[in-house]
C-alpha cells in the first residue's frame, strides 16, 4: 500500500480537495430525476389491483396498498411457476455469468500476457463476429443447437452466455495495468507453471477487475431476453424476462386475461435483487474499476 | 472479418510510459491454455452459426419448390432492396444523434461523479446505474405505460398545459421516444465505464497538477479527457454495434405505437420478420452478414480514428 | 489457429447442422417420408387409450390445465403435459422453428383457424380423416368446420368459434341518445355525432390490425384470397373488399376511429371508462369483458354486428383449432386425445365454464346455454345473439397458405394509411402488391 500523504499537506480546497458545488449537485439531481422517475412509476403501480390499474392513471396513487398482495399472488399465480422462474434465471446467472467471468478472465489474461501465434486474429475474430446482428443469428443457432440436442434445455442458455467479448477486453486491459511482468518472471524462476502462477498470483491482482466483469455478465445473464425466447418453449424453463413477457402477451386475444398487476409485481421482484447485487459488490469496484489503486 | 485491432485502446499506452520500454512477453503457444476455452465456446456459439448462415445466404429455399442454390443472388438482391436501405438509414440517423447524447450524458455525469464536487457522489453513481439493470422488456413496458397519450403520463401533461403536442407514440416522434428509453438505459453502463477509466488517473498526477498551479479546467483538459478517450473510442463502438443491431426496444414497442413501427423498421426486426414470420431464412441471413460487414467497417474506422489521435 | 480442435469441430457441427432438413425444405411436399401417421384407422383410438402413455400439448386457452386434468382422470394410462409455448404468433414461431428442426414440436398444438391453412400445406399436420374425423362434420358450425376442412382433409377439431358481432355500452348510448344501430350507414352517422357531442369519446377504436381487418372484409363478402393447391389469387380491391374500405373511410379519415390498439392498456382503460362506447368483436368477448372489465358490469349488451343491406350477415373473427403434428411419436393416441378434447361433453363443459364460446352445435344449442342472461349484460340473453350469429357466417372466406407472414406486414402497408388517416384502398394496394411479390418468391403461381 502506498503512504497516503498526511492531511497537513493538503490545502483546504484545492484539485485533490475542491469545494462542494451546490449548483453540480442540483444538475445532477435532474439526471437522478430522469433516472429514478419511471422506477417510481413501476413501484406506485406495482401497488395497484388491477382494476386500479385500468381506471387510475399514471403517478397518482391508487388508493389500497396492494403491493404485498400482488407479490403474493405473483408467487402463486399457475402453482407457483413464478418462484421456479427465479430459480432459472439464478442458475442462468450462477452458471452463465460465472462461466462468463471465468472464460473471459483466462482468455484476457492469456492474451495480454503471451505473444502467442493468432493473437491478433483472436481479436480481431471476436470484435468482427459480435458486430453481426444476432437476432439474425438466431435461427442458424437454433438449427445448430437443435442438432446437438441442446434446445429447451437450460444448456441452450448457459453456453452462449459464457462468452462476454466485453469482459475479455476489460480484463486485457487490467491484467496490462496491475500484473507486472517481473512478478511473473520472478514466479517462474521458483519453477511454478503457467496456470499455477495465474491462479496463485494473477487472480488476486486482477480480483478487482474480475469483480468488475462478473457484474456486468450477471446483469447481461439476468437481463437474457431474445435468445430464451428463441431456444426455450417449456415454460418451466423461462427465465424471468421471458416469462414476464409471456405475461404480459397474455392481455390479448380470444380469452385475453389481462394480469397486469401481477407482470408489475413481477418486474420489481425482478430488479430488486439486482440492484442488491449491484450494492453488495460496490465496495469492491469503487477500488475495483480503479486499477490505478491496485497498482499501489 | 477483416478487423485488424492491435491491441485495446484503453492503458496500453499508459502501461508503456509506465514502465519506459514495450514489454515483450515470449513468442510461444504457452497463451492458447488460456485463449483457448474461450475460443472453444466461441466458435460454438459465434462462429459456426455464423458460418452456417455464410453458407445459408448463398441459397433460397421455397415453400414450393425446395432448395436451390443461387450464388449470390440474394447479395444482389438486398443491395436493391429499399426496405433494407430505409431501415438502415434509420438506424444510421440514430446513430448519429442518440450515441452522441448519450456518451456525451455518460461522460458529464462521470466527470461530476469523479470530481469530488458533489454531495452524496455515492447515492448518485448507484442511481444514474440503476436503469441498465431494468431487463429492456420492463424498461419498454415501463416507458410504454409513461408514453400513452390516452391515458399516460404524457396524457397529463398534456391536459396539464392545455394541448396536444406531447405525442411519443406519433411517426414523427416515434424514432425520439425509441432514443430516449436506449439513452436511459444506457447512460449508466457508459458513466461507470467512464468513471472507471477516470479513477485509473494516478493520484500522484493530480499532486503535480496542483503544485504547478494548475486550474480546474487544465487538468479537465490535460489529464482528466486524455484518461478517458480510449475508453470512449471502446463504448462509441460497442454503441454502434448496439444502434446498428436495434432491436427489443422497437419490437416490444411495436404494439402500443400501432403501425407506426413496420416490420422492417430496423434491419435487425426485418430480418427477423424474415425469417420467422416469412421463413426467409436465407435472405434473412444474408441481410445479417450484411450488416455484419457494415458494422464492422464502421467500428474499425472508429477504431482507427481513436487509436491515430492517440499517437499525435 | 490452424488444425485447432475448435475449427475441426465447427466443421463437423456445420456439416450437421446442414443436414437438419432446413435447406431439404421442411415446407416442400415431401410427403414420402411423412411421419408415421399415414395409415391408421378409427379402432386405433380406443386402443391407444387404453395402452396409454404420454402427450405433450401445446396451448394458451385459459381452461386448458382444467381440461388436460379431466381427461387423465377419465384416462389414467395417459398422461398429458400442458405447455403454454406463448400466445398466437409467438407459439407460431416455436412451432415453425420445431417443424424446421425436424424435432421439438408437441403432439397436440393450438393453431388460430387464419393459421391452420399455412401449417397444413407445410405437412406439418396430421390429416385426421384417416381416423374418420370426417364423420364429425355435422357436429361442428359450418363456418368452423369449413376453417379445419383443407384441401380435402381433416387438419384438426375447432375449439372454440368467434362470429362477428357488436357489443356496445348502454350507459354511453342512453346518454347520447343513440339507438343501437343495424347497418353500416347507421353505425357511422352514430359514431360522427357521438364524437361530435364528446370529443373523448369513440364509438369504436381501430389502430389498423390484420385480424382485425379481414373478418371485417369477409363480413363485406370481400373474398380477396383465393387458393387452390399451389395456384393462388389475390385480390385486395374486390367489390366487398372496397365496400368495408369505402365504409371506413368514412370514420378513418375524419377521425372517428379511436386510434387505441385493441389489447393494449389504453383499450382496457378506455373500456372501463366508457371512452369506447362499442367493439366490433367475436362472439367470445363476453367472458373478457366480464372477466377483465369489472366497471362496464350492467351496461354492456350485444347485437348483431351492422349489415350493409340490412340483411343479418357476419364473419368469423377470431377462433381456434387443435391439431395433431406430423412428428407426433404416438398420432393415433394424440388424435384420441384431440377427440376427447374439442368432442367431448366433459370437456367442452369445462371450456363453457370459463367462458369460451364453443363450436359445437349440441352446446350452442342446448336450452341452458341459450337461456343464459347474465347480470352482466343486464340480464340480456346475450347467447341467443351470438349464436344466432353463428348461424349467419358468410361461406367461402379463405386464408392465404402464407398468411402469418402477411399479417406481419399489414403495419407496413395498409398500416401507413390508418397512420396518415389517408385512403385504406392505397394501402390495400401495396399490401397486395408485396404478397404477390412474397408468394411467387416462396414458389406459388400468383394471380
Amino acid at each position: 500500500m502506498r503512504t497516503i500523504n498526511p492531511k497537513v499537506h493538503r490545502r483546504p480546497h484545492s484539485i485533490t480537495h475542491p469545494r462542494k458545488s451546490i449548483a453540480l449537485t442540483l444538475i445532477m439531481i435532474l439526471f437522478l430525476a430522469y433516472a429514478l422517475v419511471p422506477l417510481l412509476w413501476l413501484v406506485i403501480n406495482a401497488n395497484k389491483t388491477q382494476t386500479e390499474l385500468f381506471t387510475v392513471s399514471g403517478l397518482a396513487p391508487g388508493g389500497s396498498f396492494a403491493l404485498f398482495d400482488n407479490i403474493v399472488a405473483t408467487f402463486t399465480y399457475r402453482d407457483g411457476i413464478f418462484g421456479r422462474w427465479l430459480g432459472n434465471t439464478l442458475l442462468y446467472v450462477v452458471a452463465g455469468a460465472g462461466g462468463a467471468t471465468f472464460l473471459a478472465t483466462l482468455a484476457g489474461y492469456g492474451l495480454a500476457k503471451y505473444a502467442m501465434p493468432g493473437r491478433r486474429a483472436y481479436f480481431a475474430v471476436v470484435l468482427g463476429a459480435i458486430a453481426v446482428p444476432g437476432t439474425a443469428l438466431a435461427v442458424p443457432t437454433f438449427l445448430l443447437f437443435s442438432r446437438l440436442g441442446l434446445t429447451d434445455t437450460p444448456w441452450a442458455i448457459i453456453i452462449p452466455s459464457l462468452i462476454s467479448p466485453f469482459g475479455l477486453y476489460l480484463i486485457w486491459v487490467y491484467t496490462l495495468e496491475s500484473v507486472p511482468k517481473e512478478l511473473l518472471e520472478a514466479a517462474r524462476i521458483d519453477g511454478a507453471s503457467e496456470m499455477r502462477i495465474f491462479f496463485t498470483i494473477a487472480i488476486r491482482l486482477l480480483a478487482p477487475g474480475i469483480v468488475t466483469v462478473a457484474l456486468f455478465a450477471i446483469v447481461a445473464t439476468w437481463n437474457n431476453y431474445f435468445l430464451p425466447l428463441i431456444m426455450l418453449r417449456d415454460p418451466d424453463w423461462y427465465p424471468l424476462t421471458v416469462g414476464l413477457n409471456q405475461w404480459s402477451a397474455q392481455a390479448s386475444g380470444v380469452g385475453a386475461e389481462p394480469i397486469y398487476h401481477l407482470v408489475l409485481a413481477g418486474s420489481v421482484i425482478t430488479i430488486v435483487p439486482i440492484i442488491a447485487v449491484f450494492i453488495l459488490l460496490q465496495r469492491f469496484w469503487q477500488s475495483g474499476l480503479s486499477t490505478g489503486s491496485v497498482k499501489g | 472479418m477483416t478487423t485488424v485491432l492491435t491491441e485495446p485502446a484503453v492503458g496500453v499506452d499508459r502501461a508503456r510510459a509506465a514502465r519506459g520500454r514495450r514489454p515483450r512477453p515470449p513468442r510461444d503457444w504457452r497463451g492458447w491454455q488460456f485463449a483457448g476455452p474461450f475460443a472453444v465456446v466461441f466458435v460454438l456459439v459465434f462462429i459456426a452459426p455464423l458460418a452456417y448462415a455464410l453458407w445459408l445466404s448463398l441459397f433460397q429455399t421455397r415453400m414450393i419448390g425446395g432448395t436451390v442454390f443461387v450464388g449470390f443472388d440474394n447479395y444482389a438482391t438486398a443491395l436493391g432492396d429499399a426496405q433494407f436501405w430505409d431501415g438502415f438509414s434509420r438506424v444510421f440517423v440514430f446513430l448519429l444523434v442518440q450515441v452522441p447524447i448519450m456518451l456525451l450524458l455518460a461522460l458529464v455525469a462521470a466527470l461530476a461523479i469523479d470530481s469530488a464536487r458533489l454531495y452524496a457522489s455515492g447515492l448518485f453513481r448507484l442511481v444514474i446505474f440503476l436503469p441498465y439493470a431494468v431487463p429492456a422488456v420492463v424498461a419498454v413496458l415501463m416507458w410504454g405505460f409513461i408514453y400513452g397519450d390516452n391515458f399516460g403520463l404524457a396524457a397529463d401533461l398534456n391536459d396539464l398545459f392545455g394541448t396536444d403536442v406531447i405525442r411519443p407514440f406519433a411517426p414523427e416522434w416515434i424514432l425520439g421516444s425509441i432514443g430516449n428509453i436506449v439513452t436511459w438505459e444506457f447512460v449508466g453502463y457508459n458513466m461507470l465505464i467512464f468513471y472507471s477509466a477516470l479513477k485509473t488517473v494516478p493520484y500522484e498526477l493530480y499532486e503535480a497538477a496542483e503544485i504547478d498551479g494548475a486550474s480546474g479546467f487544465q487538468v479537465l483538459k490535460a489529464v482528466k479527457l486524455p484518461a478517458v478517450r480510449g475508453a470512449v473510442v471502446i463504448a462509441t463502438i460497442f454503441s454502434i454495434i448496439g444502434s446498428f443491431q436495434l432491436f427489443n426496444e422497437p419490437n416490444v414497442i411495436a404494439p402500443l405505437a400501432a403501425n407506426v413501427i413496420t416490420s422492417d423498421y430496423t434491419p435487425n426486426m426485418y430480418a427477423y420478420n424474415l425469417s420467422f414470420a416469412g421463413q426467409q431464412y436465407n435472405y434473412a441471413a444474408t441481410i445479417a452478414i450484411i450488416m455484419g460487414l457494415i458494422t464492422a467497417v464502421i467500428a474499425y474506422a472508429v477504431q482507427l480514428r481513436g487509436t491515430r489521435r492517440e499517437d499525435r | 489457429m490452424s488444425t485447432s480442435q475448435p475449427q475441426r469441430l465447427a466443421r463437423r457441427t456445420l456439416f450437421l447442422a446442414s443436414g437438419t432438413g432446413l435447406l431439404g425444405a421442411a415446407l416442400t411436399a415431401c410427403g414420402d417420408d411423412a411421419g408415421p401417421a399415414e395409415n391408421g384407422e378409427p379402432a386405433d383410438l380406443d386402443a391407444a387409450l387404453e395402452e396409454g402413455g404420454e402427450l405433450t400439448y401445446w396451448t394458451w386457452t385459459p381452461s386448458g390445465q382444467a381440461q388436460v386434468d379431466a381427461f387423465m382422470a377419465a384416462h389414467p394410462n395417459v398422461t398429458v403435459e400442458l405447455v403454454n409455448a406463448g400466445t398466437g404468433t409467438d407459439q407460431y414461431t416455436a412451432l415453425q422453428n420445431a417443424v424446421a428442426a425436424g424435432s421439438g414440436a408437441p403432439d397436440v398444438a393450438q393453431i388460430e383457424y387464419y393459421a391452420l391453412q399455412q401449417f397444413a400445406l407445410s405437412e406439418a399436420l396430421v390429416d385426421l380423416t384417416q381416423y374418420g374425423f370426417a364423420d364429425f362434420e355435422a357436429d361442428y358450425t359450418a363456418s368452423t368446420w369449413s376453417a379445419v376442412n383443407l384441401n380435402g382433409g381433416v387438419y384438426g377439431l375447432p375449439q372454440d368459434s368467434g362470429p362477428l358481432v357488436m357489443a356496445y355500452n348502454q350507459a354511453v348510448f342512453d346518454e347520447f341518445g343513440i339507438a343501437v344501430p343495424a347497418t353500416w350507414e347507421e353505425y357511422i352517422t352514430a359514431a360522427e355525432a357521438l364524437h361530435t357531442a364528446d370529443a373523448d369519446r369513440y364509438l369504436t377504436n381501430d389502430a389498423g390490425d390484420a385480424g382485425y381487418a379481414q373478418p371485417l372484409i369477409w363480413q363485406a363478402d370481400g373474398r380477396p384470397y383465393e387458393v387452390d393447391g399451389e395456384n393462388v389469387t389475390i385480390d385486395l380491391q374486390d367489390e366487398g373488399t372496397r365496400r368495408w374500405a369505402d365504409a371506413w373511410n368514412r370514420m378513418l379519415e375524419p377521425g372517428l376511429l379511436a386510434p387505441i390498439p385493441t389489447w393494449s392498456d389504453d383499450w382496457w382503460q378506455a373500456l372501463s371508462n366508457g371512452t369506447i362506447a362499442s367493439l366490433i368483436t367475436g362472439a367470445w368477448i363476453p367472458g373478457i369483458l366480464q372477466g377483465s372489465v369489472p366497471d362496464g358490469a350492467g351496461h354492456w349488451r350485444i347485437a348483431p354486428v351492422p349489415s350493409y343491406d340490412g340483411s343479418p350477415a357476419t364473419s368469423e373473427n377470431g377462433g381456434s383449432a387443435q391439431s395433431v403434428l406430423q412428428q407426433s411419436k404416438n398420432p393415433a393416441l394424440a388424435a384420441a386425445f384431440l377427440r376427447w378434447l374439442n368432442h367431448s361433453e366433459d370437456s367442452v363443459g369445462v371450456f363453457l365454464d370459463s367462458g369460451g364460446f364453443p363450436a359445437t352445435t349440441a352446446d350452442l344449442e342446448s336450452e341452458e346455454f341459450l337461456g343464459a342472461a347474465p347480470e352482466y349484460f343486464g340480464g340480456q340473453q346475450i347467447n341467443q345473439v351470438l349464436v344466432e350469429a353463428a348461424g349467419n357466417v358468410e361461406p367461402g372466406f379463405q386464408y392465404l397458405p402464407f398468411q402469418v407472414y402477411a399479417n406481419s406486414i399489414f403495419p407496413d402497408t395498409v398500416g401507413t394509411a390508418y397512420v396518415d388517416r389517408s385512403d385504406l384502398n392505397t394501402g390495400l394496394q401495396a399490401w397486395q402488391e408485396q404478397l404477390v411479390t412474397y408468394g411467387n418468391s416462396q414458389g406459388f403461381k400468383v394471380n
